[in-house]
């Protein structure tokens, strides 16, 4: 029953806000913290049992919710390692950030609005990580896009909030496209939609290998819209329109996030169609890069971390597909902490300084000593240093690509980490030690805001020794439980698990110094009032500032000409040929055919006695001819 | 209330609210919309305790009545519900309930007639629903449609006598057609029994040949069709909606549009199950230009009646492409879609008429920032958008699930481009909610009012609390329907296929 609490205590408080609470600002932000703390303390107790139980028995709970010949659709829960890893994750940082929001927030005029909001995605967020059946998660999957919609358009009157809400809500519909006819397809191959029955038959052999791999090629579009992967990532970035916290509950902790972990639940399907993993690891390792390269173009503090996120969801996304979900979920859990206190910090400077580029910031550290310490720690966690967290995930995600044989991505990893390590020396050199270019005076945030920055940077740094390869049971091993199954089953899931790699180990820390330098380098020389490599490579430059035009490309010609042409192109056969000319045609025809025949109704006489003689005339020889 | 007659009572309390309209004064306005509010309450009441005083364990039809009406030629007054009809009927209540607070706040001209002529409507549609006698079916059949014309033509607004005459034209044309196949049906089952009756009940037992069943299935589906309306013989309904007052575009899209749903399911795949495997795969082709052609025009509408008209002849599609699927998993969603499309397009309706009331003008372009000035009108749009575009918690995602899942297995090709129209869907909805809603407030538009006062409020609200329950708990609806449709399907699938 506690489990359910989960689910009915934000849903409740965000009506309750919605309805009742709304004039009362105070009031909506206390319950909306206080639901989410709530949710935090149901699920501590089975975190802390989880170390002595690494391979608990999942704990299932359903009710019927349609149940008709040929089709039952339950709604219920399951509680396992990965789901509770994941609660862990949703409610701790989802608390942190609802609390800085208080003070975020502070004097906007719809803050009863956003905490409502809150309240409903982590309501959302918590039905994804719950379900225990492909059709629940969808429908949690489909409201955690109605709630981002509402955040990312939290400032609907601005035109750009209003667009980038619309653009996150529509591609991500692009990828349930996908995901819905998964789901049906994995329904009439096994007749059920519960994950461990799919399992069940999928262990016994039951679904052809063909099935298989379209199904989980569909589900995985599922993934590629919420987790931004290539080629539907342009929602993300569009997607800072909203306001920082949610910049950091929706990019680092939750939404993004629910795409690795839907693939982790189903994992064992992965593991039974190894072509669909091949694409999901090229997909994963091609935007973990390109997203990087991105990065390198923006001004933006807050979309320099956005395209990190990207780049960072690829590493996930790419860790999954070479078999090492364990490893995929170590990083999600390290990168909800070290990108919430990225994004958090971000919000503080932004707080302070009333802009977003970094151009016009600048030797803020002597101004806000607590939000600079965070936010390098968070750096230094993100681009993977020893012994911050981000380097034990990193690493066994760089581990699995490079044991399970595909140097080419392997390659494209380090890259990887050698570019985000360039832009985020860039962007800490930028910020917080550049040229003074700020305006006014920037001050600390209040302690309502720098105290959750301390205490994820604190996760920040230690979270990766939950990994440590000498720990045992470690991370891993919970993850491993869950992924490789309920069941246990021969697949090529899971193998490349949490062998410690020396040579790989070495080989990041190198290249992640290497792009630290060089990155420190370049952009701490005094003077710089720009970007040196918008003068040094400019074309270089505008490609990457402009996202390689992919956005332009969609923009301008799959929305514009193939779909809003299409539409257009049938209004006009609708409009002009279907109604002017066949419709009203038929019924102009119809009125002149009438007003033909009216000329012959003329009144006289003579004219009736004409016709009349004439038409017997015409019978007569009609009749003659034929006898 | 054993032994009331309920159904008879439903249909007959707005008639008498009628005769009672005609002889008041048009001055007592009061008075003419506290009996219209009574009326129509009263018919909700009555179908909400039918809902839940259906006995599901025995199904079949039930709250029959029966009385013999011209006994040589067979015509009797024969009306109950099975699981189907309830839910038709129960939508139908709560669209005409709204409505007469919609045309309460909406309409100030000759308010007696108006209410006369609603009330007139909808005691035709509930006849359809309850109906299990053809001739009965079609003589309700007519009288739900011809108010139509006055009520467009003379409380419609622009292109209103185009599009009254248009309107009356297609659904006569159509409701010949239906005659014909009724006539037939009468003819034929008769010529079989020795028993000539228009008892539907009757004609169902009947094992028809299968040539004729293949012959006398298209003019039903033709006749009714064009009241679904069925491309390509849509285009009467658009501009239908376009011209007509709010309430009328409610009950024209919430309802009429279902009527011709309907009647295909009762009557042609009722009763002639070798005629439904014939032609419904055909059908499950003709839906995908509802859906796909239906919905890019939606999009490219900005006149937003126009928008949520195409839209609903979009939605009708995957009513149609649920009820080809034949299967229990589709119809059941197909039935459920009409009931949650109905609530749905009855609250857009309403919505955009409310704006429309104050600002004459419904060109998406036309606004800016709305959401600013009327908040509460914002958040049922945005409401009613997401329910159109199938959100979860909504009930039209519970119904379009169904008909998808349904179709998956036989038609996986429809299926695919149907899923797409959600997309569309999605697309229009929120270009609309952005356009109009979202953005900078303008100057132009400080004078609108909010919806505020109870009347204004209660529509919206109803209509929002309806879709959150279905959403919700979707047995509530589909238990009882799934009894009605079991039988019919069943019946469909007993003859062997080929």
């Amino acid at each position: 029953m506690d489990i359910w609490a989960l689910l009915i205590i934000p849903l409740v408080v965000s009506v309750f806000i919605a309805l009742v609470a709304r004039k009362n600002e105070e009031l909506s932000s206390y319950v909306s913290i206080g639901a989410v703390i709530t949710g935090f303390f149901i699920v501590l107790p089975y975190v802390l049992k989880l170390p002595g139980d690494p391979n608990m028995h999942p704990i299932e709970q359903a009710f019927t919710w349609i149940d008709i010949p040929g089709l039952k659709v339950e709604m219920g829960t399951l509680i396992d390692p990965l789901s509770i890893i994941m609660l862990f994750i949703v409610t701790f940082v989802g608390s942190l950030i609802h609390i800085y929001s208080r003070g975020y927030m502070h004097g906007d005029p719809g803050y009863s609005r956003f905490f409502a909001c809150l309240s409903l995605f982590i309501f959302a967020m918590l039905g994804i990580v719950l379900s225990n059946n492909l059709i629940m998660i969808y429908i949690f999957w489909e409201l955690v896009g109605l709630a981002s919609y509402l955040l990312i358009g939290y400032y609907y009157e601005k035109p750009s909030a209003a667009d980038a809400a619309k653009k996150a809500f529509l591609v991500n519909r692009i990828g349930d496209f996908g995901f819905i006819l998964g789901i049906f397809v994995i329904f009439y191959a096994t007749g059920t939609f519960n994950f461990i029955e799919i399992e069940q038959h999928i262990a016994a052999g039951h679904v052809s290998s063909g099935t298989l791999t379209l199904a989980a090629l569909l589900i995985f579009c599922g993934a590629v819209g919420k987790s931004a992967q290539f080629p539907l990532h342009v929602w993300l970035p569009d997607a800072m329109e909203g306001p920082t916290p949610v910049s950091a509950l929706i990019h680092a902790a939750t939404m993004v996030a629910a795409g690795v972990y839907m693939l982790a639940r189903t994992s064992f399907l992965y593991a039974a169609a190894p072509d669909a993993m091949v694409v999901v690891a090229y997909i994963g390792g091609f935007t973990a890069l390109m997203a990087a390269l991105m990065a390198l173009g923006q001004k933006d503090i807050k979309r320099i971390i956005a395209f990190s996120t990207l780049s960072s969801l690829g590493y996930m996304v790419l860790a999954i597909g070479v078999g090492g979900t364990g490893a995929g979920m170590f990083y999600l859990a390290t990168h909800a902490f070290f990108k919430a206190l990225l994004f958090l910090g971000a919000g503080s400077v932004i707080h302070a300084c009333h802009s977003n580029d970094i151009w016009e910031m600048g030797r803020l550290y002597p101004k806000m000593k607590a939000t600079a310490v965070t936010f390098i720690l968070g750096s230094l966690a993100m681009v993977g240093m020893f012994p911050f967290s981000g380097f034990w995930s990193k690493d066994e995600i760089l581990s699995a690509t490079f044991e399970s044989g595909n140097y080419f991505l392997f390659a494209m990893g380090v890259l990887t980490a050698f570019i985000t390590a360039v832009f985020m020396s860039k962007l800490v050199a930028v910020t917080f030690f550049g040229e003074k270019k700020y305006h006014g005076h920037p001050h600390e945030s209040p302690y309502v805001m720098t105290v959750p920055l301390m205490i994820l940077a604190v996760f920040a740094v230690i979270a990766g020794f939950a990994g440590f390869p000498g720990l045992e049971p470690n991370f891993g091993s919970f993850i491993h439980t869950a992924a490789s199954g309920l069941l246990e089953h021969g697949g090529r899931g899971v193998h490349a698990e949490h062998r410690f790699n020396f040579m790989v180990a070495s080989l990041s820390t190198v290249v992640v110094l290497g792009g630290l330098v060089l990155g420190w380098t370049i952009y701490s020389r005094k003077g710089m009032k720009s970007d040196v490599m918008e003068e040094a490579l400019p074309f270089t430059y505008k490609l990457l500032e402009n996202r390689f035009y992919i956005d332009h490309i969609y923009d301008t010609y799959l929305v514009g000409w193939l779909y809003n042409g299409m539409a257009r192109i049938l209004n006009y056969i609708e409009v002009n040929i279907i109604i002017n000319f066949v419709i009203n045609g038929m019924a102009y025809f119809t009125r002149q055919t009438g007003k033909g025949l009216r000329l012959t109704t003329t009144g006289q006489l003579q004219n009736y006695a004409f016709v009349m003689v004439g038409g017997v005339l015409v019978l007569m020889i009609i009749f003659a001819a034929i006898f | 209330m054993e032994g009331f007659p309920v159904i008879s009572a439903i249909i007959a309390a707005p008639l008498a609210a009628v005769i009672i309209l005609l002889f008041l004064k048009d001055e007592m306005l009061w008075l003419v919309r506290a009996i219209s509010v009574a009326t129509t309450s009263f018919c909700l009441a009555l179908s909400l305790y039918m809902l839940w005083a259906y006995d599901k364990g025995k199904g079949g039809y039930q709250f029959v009545e029966r009385i013999e009406w011209v006994k040589s030629l067979g015509i009797s007054y024969h009306v109950g519900v099975d699981g189907i009809s309830i839910a038709m009927i129960v939508l139908t209540a709560f669209v005409i309930f709204t409505g007469v607070f919609v045309s309460w706040v909406g309409v100030k001209q000759r308010v007696r007639e108006h209410y006369i002529f609603l009330l007139l409507l909808v005691a035709g549609v509930f006849g359809v629903f309850a109906s299990l006698d053809l001739l009965f079916f079609y003589l309700f059949y007519e009288l739900a449609v011809i108010p139509m014309y006055p009520l467009i033509g003379i409380w419609g607004s622009a292109n209103r006598e185009y599009a009254t005459m248009k309107l009356t034209l297609y659904l006569s044309f159509g409701a010949v057609f239906a005659l014909l196949g009724i006539l037939s049906l009468y003819f034929v089952a008769g010529a079989q029994s020795g028993v000539y009756t228009f008892d539907m009940l009757a004609i169902s037992k009947l094992t028809l040949e299968k040539g004729y069943q293949i012959k006398v299935f298209l003019p039903l589906l033709f006749g009714f069709g064009v009241l679904v309306p069925l491309a390509p013989f849509h285009s009467w309904s658009p501009i239908g909606h376009a011209a007509a007052p709010s309430a009328v575009s409610m009950l024209h899209a919430g309802v009429l549009m279902k009527l011709g749903a309907y009647g295909i399911l009762r009557i042609a795949m009722g009763m002639l199950p070798e005629g439904a495997q014939f032609w419904m795969p055909y059908v499950a082709v003709l839906c995908l230009i509802n859906i796909f052609y239906g919905g890019l025009v939606a999009m490219s509408r900005k006149d937003m009646k126009f928008m949520i008209g195409y839209s609903s002849s979009s939605h009708m599609g995957y009513v149609l492409l649920g009820l080809a699927t034949l299967n229990y998993i589709g119809v059941n969603g197909a039935v459920l879609l009409m009931f949650a499309h109905g609530i749905m397009t009855a609250l857009a309706f309403s919505l955009i008429g409310f704006v429309y009331d104050q600002s004459h003008t419904r060109m998406m372009y036309d606004f800016s920032g709305l959401a600013k000035k009327l908040p509460f009108v914002a958040i049922a749009f945005a409401i009613m958008g997401f329910a159109s575009s199938g959100l979860p918690g909504l009930a039209n995602f519970v119904a379009e699930l169904m008909v998808f899942i349904g179709a998956f297995k036989d038609y996986p090709f429809q299926t695919v481009i149907a899923v797409f129209g959600i997309i569309v869907t999605a697309t229009y909805m929120l270009r609309c909610l952005r356009d109009v809603f979202f953005r900078e407030p303008q100057d132009r538009w400080d004078d609108l009012r909010d919806a505020t006062t109870f009347v204004e409020r209660l529509p919206f609200v109803v209509l929002i609390v309806v879709l959150f329950v279905v959403g919700f708990y979707p047995a509530i609806l589909v238990d009882i329907i799934n009894t009605g449709v079991v039988p019919l399907v069943d019946k469909i699938n007993a003859v062997p296929h080929g």
